[in-house]
């Protein structure tokens, strides 16, 4: 058992609130390219997944994903850590403090860090069903989709047996080996693939993709981009759980890939549409941030920005699917997560460089093919168990409460119908003065006209 | 007394708003509208997606005016928002059959 590390601490929480802030800020990224009826909805989508899963994680999420596991590197114990009992042990202060540790960390550092993958994970998904998702259905699916799907994943990917063999992890992390740094499968192809099951079984919005949906304020989409890439920092030089040379490495490939996956994106749209857009650089800077996701310790700052190139451009392509096969993924989650999620993965199994942190050689490094297939198998087999488990839990959840609002609330805006509240006030028509609000008694005599004459309230 | 109404391009308010004050017009209201004539709308872009919008953004400027006065409201209107390209908009004159002003309560021409 390694000692406690100031510096190490010091990072991994600065790093947890880092990631925890990308989930307001993908609720911004959403929130923009919806329709300003829907604005609400769709942050709040986000932000019931950091009060929901918050709290499962603390109950036995955690324990479900870095328990000890029961049995084939499929699931961890989830009685183990329930309510995180056995990670709070000990003494705190004094000469010589003496709690649970991970690592170099104190458990709940990890237990905190952790927390904040759970919830961007769940969040992602409800970019594919904007407009049309009852709020509660939303946390009903969200919740079970975290139990059965998220937490066990997590340990497949993410819990590494202890050196000694008394904790035992997950079987892609230790048996497969595939790399996966920050969370490309579990996260990513994770998300992109329920968010695919979940807008296929909820249906397509009213009148897409006839009708004109446009976003209605790139503005906040590109705050959203920003404060994704800030947060994300975190989230890939985080995953190093130290504050090391791994971590500054993944740092360097967190800005170069994500820059080359701008460019492309943004090279794309001026050979195929005629202009380079603000919506594009935003959708580039994500589709960049997810491919190198799982890349950042593995792959060399040049293979960085190779895998950040070849994503960017393949998303900018991939986000045409839903119009050819016809499926109402409303803001891409497919298009930039699952194929941004798959590219990154798989491109390791050529990308891997033996100099980096991860010591792999890939095909291009003369590594042969035997990354490549463990990059393969480890993405397939998170696509097909989320695929298919999220298609059951969205079609369980549709018949036991219903999953959409009726056409007359998706018409007149789901903000209003499911919160009761609109997200913008314009109209000095409406609220805050005006018609319906009570006025001062004019006492004036004609003649006389204050100066504020034309401005009253 | 006649009501003059304009839709003009946006951008040409200001010297809209100058030449009437020149003339000596005294009030006017604005609103932001949108529509379409011969100049049609446009096509936005948005991750590949195209999107007509139909309606392009004007500004609608009406000002109340002394017989005496209109045709010259109408003339310094046209003359300001011209630009010569298309989509440059229409002036249209309306007969007004009384005004009153909220304030005083004072009744036809002495109420513009």
């Amino acid at each position: 058992m390694d000692a406690l590390n100031n510096g190490d601490t010091a990072w991994m929480l600065a790093s947890t609130a880092l990631v925890l802030l990308m989930t307001p800020g993908l609720a911004l990224f959403y929130g923009g390219m919806v329709r300003s009826k829907s604005v609400l909805n769709m942050m709040m989508m986000s932000l019931g997944a950091m009060g929901l899963i918050g709290v499962l994680w603390v109950l036995y999420g955690y324990s479900m994903a870095f328990g000890n596991d029961v049995g084939s590197g499929l699931l961890g114990n989830p009685a183990e850590n329930a309510g995180l009992q056995g990670l709070f042990v000990g003494t705190y202060t004094g000469d010589s403090p003496d709690y649970p540790l991970s690592g170099s960390i104190p458990a709940l550092a990890f237990v905190g860090f952790q927390a904040t993958f759970a919830i961007i994970t769940v969040a992602l998904i409800s970019g594919a069903v904007a407009d049309r998702m009852r709020f509660g259905p939303w946390l009903l699916f969200a919740g079970i989709w975290a139990t059965i799907v998220y937490f066990p994943v997590a340990h497949w990917v993410f819990a590494f047996s202890s050196a000694d063999g008394s904790v035992v992890g997950g079987w892609i992390a230790n048996d497969l080996k595939a790399i996966d740094f920050a969370g490309g499968t579990a996260v990513h192809i994770n998300a992109g693939v329920a968010a695919l099951a979940l807008a296929i079984v909820i249906g397509k919005r009213r009148g897409w993709p006839r009708e004109a949906m446009r976003p209605h304020n790139l503005t906040l989409v590109m705050l959203g981009a920003g404060l994704l890439w800030f947060g994300w920092f975190g989230f890939n030089a985080g995953s190093a759980l130290g504050a090391n040379g791994t971590a500054a490495f993944a740092l360097v490939n967190t800005i170069v890939a994500t820059s080359a996956a701008m460019l492309a994106w943004l090279l794309v749209e001026r050979i195929r549409d005629g202009k380079p857009t603000s919506l594009g650089a935003a959708s580039g800077i994500v589709a960049g941030l997810v491919a190198i996701t799982p890349a950042c310790s593995s792959v060399s700052p040049l293979g960085g920005i190779a895998i950040g190139g070849i994503t960017g451009a393949l998303c900018a392509l991939a986000v045409g699917l839903k119009y050819r096969f016809g499926y109402d993924d409303s803001l891409d989650v497919v298009g930039v997560h699952l194929v941004g999620g798959l590219a990154g993965t798989v491109l390791i199994g050529f990308f891997a460089d033996p100099g980096s942190p991860a010591a792999v050689a890939g095909l291009f490094y003369g590594g042969g093919v035997d990354q490549l297939w463990r990059q393969v198998v480890g993405a397939l087999a998170v696509l097909l168990y989320s695929g298919i488990v999220t298609a059951i839990i969205a079609l369980l959840v549709k018949a036991a409460i219903g999953l959409r609002v009726t056409p007359e609330a998706e018409a007149t805006g789901i903000d209003e119908t499911e919160h009761a509240e609109t997200g913008y006030d314009f109209s000095s028509l409406r609220g805050g003065g005006g018609l319906g609000t009570a006025r001062p008694p004019v006492t004036r005599t004609p003649g006389q006209v204050p100066a504020t004459a034309g401005k009253e309230s | 007394m006649k009501l003059i109404t304009a839709i003009v391009k946006p951008f040409v308010l200001e010297d809209v708003k100058a030449a009437l004050e020149q003339i000596g017009v005294l009030g006017m209201t604005v609103s932001e509208v949108q529509g379409y004539g011969r100049q049609k709308g446009h096509t936005e872009v948005y991750r590949g997606a195209e999107y007509s919008v139909d309606f392009v953004p004007k500004v609608r400027v009406e000002v109340l005016a002394d017989d005496t006065l209109a045709d010259k409201v109408v003339d310094a209107v046209v003359e300001a928002a011209r630009t010569g390209k298309i989509g440059d908009g229409k002036v249209w004159v309306t007969p007004v059959e009384t005004v009153v002003r909220v304030r005083t309560g004072e009744r036809g021409a002495d109420a513009i």
